[in-house]
């Protein structure tokens, strides 16, 4: 009994160790970004990425503050989108899924099979981008960071289909439709408030793409007046690989100013997922709910 | 008379449901649906001059080109070696952090490991290839400075060579990803009745037992439903792993470009919409037919998890 006790122990003791080194490793190479955005970038480019550097520096983010016009734009460029489209995906989700919800609705299977099969099959890249690009001329225009791709997603659509079926009864949609209330209505002042928990849940992860979609603008956008803080990001570190590579100086696409130094892109880096970090803790709770209701069933 | 008012008002409230759906359709349409028609393009040599419809048609052209390359085949084998690599070890990793953490219980520290173990999964692809910079660019990166000069090893030139990025990819993989696919295993334990473990352990089962005998095999039909769905997209592969983190570097394509990547390079900058889109073809259909199959396999075992 004493020695069971004992290995019992063991165990706990070999979990949180092997835990507290796994998060070390998470946290460690995230920190080595951060703390490289406050390093002296003459230390910085001597010793290289240290936890503890010789020589600290506020350079990059004064040197940011002061070059702030691009950044900003940026960060509202980034702010835009996620907010602008995680809005309209929450419309035309919920929009969609209130009808296949229904069960009087004649063809709720049809339209539910018609959001369901782009789960199944997609027509791939090439012929959307020509879509997009060629016909609907959606290049270097704010709406190809919003439209394509990301607006509609089937499985948040049925999740959401699924909440109302099953966590609004019927008989309340009944009950306001008998006192003379219409679709919009019962849509509207019933399905709506009802369901906040699955709509922060939708509306927290279709933010998150937004948020850190890059691929969008890395297809339709030129023009670095319309660079989300993501787009920033790989321009300026193609530019670094371009020039190292050998290639001919350039200067930043959209500034007078040249390269930006080592820190100074870290410190963008830091700016670009100080937000989600500092969501985080508040929306943790919703991220996990969502992440098991979505495995057990969409 | 009564019948017909009836039929009105069921023809308007079908009327009422359809302009709900309608904003969701139009977009359906224009994101989905015509770019699924839109596959033909594989068979068209398209001229932009021309236009899309009236490009002149070369029926299995494209494919065979892209068959005749050694391209098709290395992409072929990346995106597959590496989506077993990723299901098999992403798995195993996630199940053995769930279980850890679900031994440290309501604790603080386990929610602090698991906030921990999670965050990467929130970072984009690009802001984890400033963070892969970090560790491995040549001339300031962490391994070569800190760790390799120090000990007299010189320094590598990660970039460069093609041999090390089946590991640093698989490793980067992990480390987004564990922590995240590890939250639907530990709803899985934490459901276990707790009288199943406490029969277990007046029996005499230690820890391991009780892990061996009693979670993984509770776990099986998670796992077992988890992997399928991810065989049926094994044929895709997260663009943003491949492409932005190493650099789109392209003296190690040999081990870095998969399917996707392809597709985007020989659409946007060899300007080669031939095989972009036979390759992007070659993708939606054996893709499609892997969903498919999957799928099956799961209906079969259990039903409820089934797709469709």
């Amino acid at each position: 009994m004493r020695g069971k006790i004992n290995s019992e122990k063991a165990f706990h003791r070999a979990a949180f160790c092997i835990l507290f080194l796994m998060t070390v490793i998470c946290v460690f190479p995230i920190a080595l970004v951060v703390i490289g955005s406050f390093t002296d970038e003459v230390t910085l480019l001597r010793d290289g990425y240290r936890i503890f550097p010789e020589k600290l520096s506020l350079g990059a983010y004064r040197y940011i503050w002061r070059q702030a016009s691009m950044l900003l734009k940026a960060c509202g460029i980034s702010v835009f989108i996620t907010a602008v489209g995680t809005g309209l995906s929450l419309v035309l989700s919920t929009m969609f899924a209130y009808p296949l919800s229904r069960r009087d609705f004649k063809y709720r299977n049809l339209f539910s099979f018609f959001v369901f099969f782009t789960m199944l099959f997609s027509g791939g890249i090439v012929p959307s981008y020509i879509m997009w690009s060629k016909y609907l001329q959606i290049k270097d225009t704010i709406w190809a960071l919003i439209l394509p791709s990301h607006l509609m997603s089937a499985f948040n659509v049925l999740l959401i289909r699924n909440y109302f079926m099953n966590s609004i009864p019927n008989e309340l949609v009944e009950a306001v439709r008998i006192d003379g209330g219409s679709e919009l209505t019962i849509f509207i002042k019933m399905m709506l408030p009802l369901s906040v928990p699955v709509l922060a849940t939708v509306g927290l992860f279709t933010g998150l793409v937004y948020w850190n979609d890059w691929i969008n603008g890395l297809y339709y956008i030129n023009d670095p007046s319309l660079y989300s803080i993501q787009n920033l990001l790989v321009r300026l570190m193609n530019k670094i690989q371009y020039l190292n590579s050998g290639a001919m100086a350039g200067v930043v696409a959209g500034g007078t100013s040249a390269l930006p130094s080592t820190s100074v892109r870290m410190a963008i880096a830091v700016l670009g997922v100080l937000p989600v970090v500092m969501v985080y803790p508040f929306v943790q709770k919703y991220l996990i709910r969502g992440t098991v209701i979505g495995a057990v069933k969409g | 008379m009564r019948t017909n008012t009836k039929k009105r008002r069921a023809r308007k409230k079908t009327a009422g449901y359809m302009l709900f759906l309608l904003p969701g359709l139009v977009y359906l349409i224009i994101n989905n649906y015509i770019p699924m028609l839109g596959v033909f393009i594989a068979f068209k040599d398209v001229d932009y001059v021309k236009g899309i419809f009236k490009s002149d048609w070369v029926g299995l052209r494209n494919f065979k080109f892209l068959f005749a390359t050694r391209d098709a085949a290395i992409i072929t084998r990346n995106t597959l070696l590496y989506n077993f690599a990723f299901i098999v070890l992403g798995t195993v990793l996630a199940i053995f952090v769930a279980i850890l953490l679900c031994e440290l219980g309501e604790r603080i520290s386990a929610r602090i490991f698991q906030s921990a173990l999670i965050l990467p999964y929130l970072l984009s692809w690009v802001i984890i290839s400033y963070i892969v910079f970090a560790l491995l660019s040549s001339d300031t990166g962490y391994l070569n400075k800190a760790i390799l000069e120090p000990s007299g090893h010189g320094f590598v030139n990660w970039y460069g060579e093609a041999s090390y990025w089946p590991v640093i990819l698989v490793l980067t993989f992990l480390w987004k990803s564990t922590g995240y696919q590890s939250i639907v295993y530990m709803a899985n334990i934490a459901g276990i009745d707790s009288s199943v473990k406490e029969a277990a352990r007046i029996d005499g089962a230690g820890k391991l037992q009780e892990i061996r005998f009693i979670i993984l095999p509770l776990l099986k039909p998670t796992v077992i439903i988890m992997t399928l769905m991810a065989i049926g997209r094994i044929f895709y592969s997260d663009f943003g792993l491949f492409y932005q983190v190493p650099l789109d570097s392209g003296t190690i394509y040999a081990t870095t470009q998969t399917i996707d990547t392809y597709v985007y390079r020989g659409l946007m900058k060899l300007n080669d919409i031939g095989m972009a889109s036979a390759a992007g073809l070659f993708q939606s259909i054996v893709g499609f037919i892997l969903v498919l199959c999957s799928n099956l396999f799961v209906k079969k075992i259990d039903p409820d998890n089934a797709l469709f």
